[in-house]
């Protein structure tokens, strides 16, 4: 079982055609995502790879082809386009890989799909898995995750196959792994997936990778310890960033007490959740706490 | 992108705000003649990337012009160590001379992104002067932050509500909501990520003025805005952080000695805690990016070791897009670059690791090669 992605999934790749794109829809395909189409305005009638049809719009290819989740690679001055062409065609998911997405223009994303049934995960983000299902949508390499019943939510993307890697090494296998992206305004929260996963029958336990910046962590310990009846473990990285500098990511900034690290682990640890103290430590962590 | 007090100032004063008249001065002449236009008396302000000026000796009041040029010419070419500096403090190359101002109330004003929200929020106290975050914490009845709808903007009522929890005098409110919407348009045209006007100030004679101004540029807009890259002062960021900007690498200095290099930010962040839990400090933060080539990992250890302070070095590579043959190669081909060859840790992980370790192993560089992020702990803490 898994939560947003499975063998249901029925993928449209924005982008198809431009390096990025095509190296990851390509490696989805492999993993056994199905991947039903493409769209790049302009290259409508092509074919990708022989099998995949490129369309010039996102209504076109959904309505052609049933896609029901769109993966985003376009560069970032087009990325908010892009998000509001396939929330305009219906499309129920979209995830938004791209970083460097101007805020202002994310911040208009999130009011266009204010009363729309789409969800957005992203930008900034490396997708998500269902590894299960063979559903995987982003690119995260394929081969690090195994099936099994933890759900995996970060806001990282390096730092998540890391996790996923130490999991599995300890031999936990995951139900669906979401990376939610490193922007300061984006989508899908950790709150979004927490409740998901809270609902899902496949998933038992859960692993929260959070940062420095913003306040994102504390709603989620708030949700956690209001409504989450299934173990959580959480990692919090930039104990040692200086304040005020920006740390890779967009959002990792810290601007304040509450951006702290060691304000986020309070807030987790106040919220029941099992501490990973190092991050050399998931997966003993993670399997002490289901073992 | 952060902009000076003095170009921050210019700019809002181009979208209707009102500041204070001042002059820029690069010399104490400059300063002298920009004081005399004033008449006389002014306040001279060190122009740094940085708060806490006043308490670092950085803001002056002069009594004349002669004075005026005097303060300037002990401000201009030298180092200001603030609060916000860090020990290595900031050069000061120009000062602000500007007109004195009878204040009657200092209030606060700021515009950003509430990430929780969305959306714009504008923040104003009616204690201005002071840290807001301070403010926020001793009394937060004191702060109301007024969320914005982006598609319609801010809207008179929410100006005039703002207005009325800083109790403004009825002939002020007008003013104050001329002045709000216009520095949200600010915010929102320039893709600002902060505009903060602290304090605003409501003179002995009834009017507005913006009296401090800071304002930052969203980096990942700035291709959109080609004139705002001439107000970046490279002298106010770290050497090493301009030039790994310029190859896109995502670099920050910090204050050990084990220089890092990560593919991926929260994997560099997670690195400097492994640093710190072996008992050793970073060095700095550096995330090479997911796409890098052989050609830009050469270049970021190269960067790396060029910061002195750098004593050993550990490498955490998790191979995705990024193959850990080619950055096997990249970090052989900057240490046979190097002027000297710090003690070098490498983990990797991931596409092509088995080939990037024989990379590494084939070069006869003494390499520790470990597999885990608790052997990396356990090579650095020896």
């Amino acid at each position: 079982m898994s939560i947003l992605v499975d063998g249901n999934t029925r993928l449209l790749i924005q982008g198809i055609t431009g390096r990025e794109g095509s190296f990851h829809a390509e490696r989805c395909a492999a993993y056994g995502t199905n991947v039903v189409a493409g769209v790049t305005p302009g290259k409508g009638g092509e074919l990708f790879g022989g099998t995949v049809p490129v369309f010039n719009s996102v209504r076109a290819a959904v309505g052609e082809t049933g896609a029901n989740v769109a993966l985003i690679f376009v560069p970032p001055p087009f990325a908010a386009d892009a998000i509001m062409e396939s929330a305009d065609a219906g499309v129920p998911l979209v995830v938004c890989i791209t970083e460097g997405v101007p805020v202002r223009d994310s911040t208009f994303v999130m009011r266009y799909l204010e009363g729309k049934g789409t969800r957005l995960i992203g930008p900034n983000c490396p997708g998500l898995i269902s590894p299960g299902s063979k559903a995987k949508i982003g690119i995260m390499p394929g081969d690090i995750h195994t099936p099994g019943k933890v759900g995996v939510v970060s806001r990282s993307g390096t730092l998540t196959y890391e996790a996923v890697d130490q999991l599995t090494k300890a031999g936990i296998g995951q139900s669906t792994c979401v990376g939610i992206g490193g922007d300061p305004v984006s989508g899908t929260t950790f709150v979004d997936v927490l409740e998901l996963f809270n609902d899902d029958p496949g998933t038992e336990a859960i692993v929260l990778i959070g940062e420095i910046g913003g306040t994102k962590e504390q709603q989620a310990a708030a949700y956690i310890k209001e409504h989450v009846r299934k173990p959580v473990a959480s990692l919090i990285v930039g104990q040692t960033a200086p304040p005020g500098r920006r740390m890779g990511h967009a959002g990792a900034v810290i601007t304040g007490e509450a951006a702290l690290a060691s304000a986020k682990v309070a807030a987790l640890q106040d919220a029941g959740c099992h501490i990973i103290p190092t991050p050399a430590d998931i997966g003993s962590t993670v399997a002490a706490m289901v073992g | 992108m952060k902009l000076h007090e003095y170009q921050a100032k210019e700019l809002l004063a181009r979208y209707g705000v009102p500041v204070p008249e001042a002059y820029v001065a690069s010399s104490a002449a400059e300063a002298v003649e920009a004081a005399g236009r004033l008449g006389g008396r002014v306040v001279v302000k060190a122009q740094v990337h940085a708060g806490g000026r006043g308490k670092a000796g950085g803001v002056k009041v002069a009594s004349d012009a002669a004075d005026a040029g005097r303060i300037a010419g002990s401000l201009i070419g030298t180092t200001l160590v603030t609060a916000q500096t860090g020990p290595q403090g900031a050069p000061v190359d120009r000062v602000l001379v500007e007109q004195t101002v009878d204040i009657e109330r200092e209030l606060y004003f700021s515009v950003i992104t509430d990430g929780g929200l969305r959306r714009p929020v504008v923040i104003v106290s009616s204690a201005g002067g002071m840290e807001i975050e301070e403010v926020a914490r001793e009394t937060p009845e004191r702060v109301l932050t007024e969320p914005i709808d982006p598609a319609v903007g801010l809207q008179p009522f929410q100006g005039r509500r703002l207005a009325e929890a800083l109790e403004l005098p009825a002939g002020a409110v007008r003013p104050f909501v001329a002045l709000a919407e216009a520095c949200y348009k600010a915010y929102m045209e320039t893709d600002a990520s902060m505009i903060e006007i602290n304090p605003l100030v409501l003179t002995k004679d009834g009017r507005l003025l913006a009296l401090d101004a800071k304002l930052s540029l969203d980096d990942d807009a700035l291709f959109r805005h080609a004139d705002a890259l001439a107000l970046r002062d490279t002298g106010q960021e770290d050497a090493l952080e301009v030039e790994a900007s310029e190859a896109n690498i995502a670099y920050v200095k910090l204050d050990g000695n084990v220089g890092c290099m990560v593919n991926g930010a929260g994997l560099a962040m997670a690195t400097m805690d492994i640093v710190k839990s072996a008992g050793a400090e970073p060095a700095n933060f550096l995330d090479v990016g997911g796409g890098a080539n052989e050609e830009k990992i050469s270049t970021a250890i190269l960067l790396m070791l060029s910061d002195p302070s750098v004593e050993r070095v550990l490498v955490n590579i998790f191979g995705g897009i990024l193959r850990c043959d080619i950055a096997a190669r990249g970090i052989v081909d900057a240490y046979g670059k190097a002027d000297r060859q710090p003690a070098l840790v490498v983990r990797m992980l991931g596409t092509n690791a088995d080939e990037g370790k024989q990379v590494l192993a084939d070069s006869g560089l003494a390499i520790e090669l470990v597999d885990t992020l608790r052997e990396a702990a356990e090579a650095i803490a020896r």
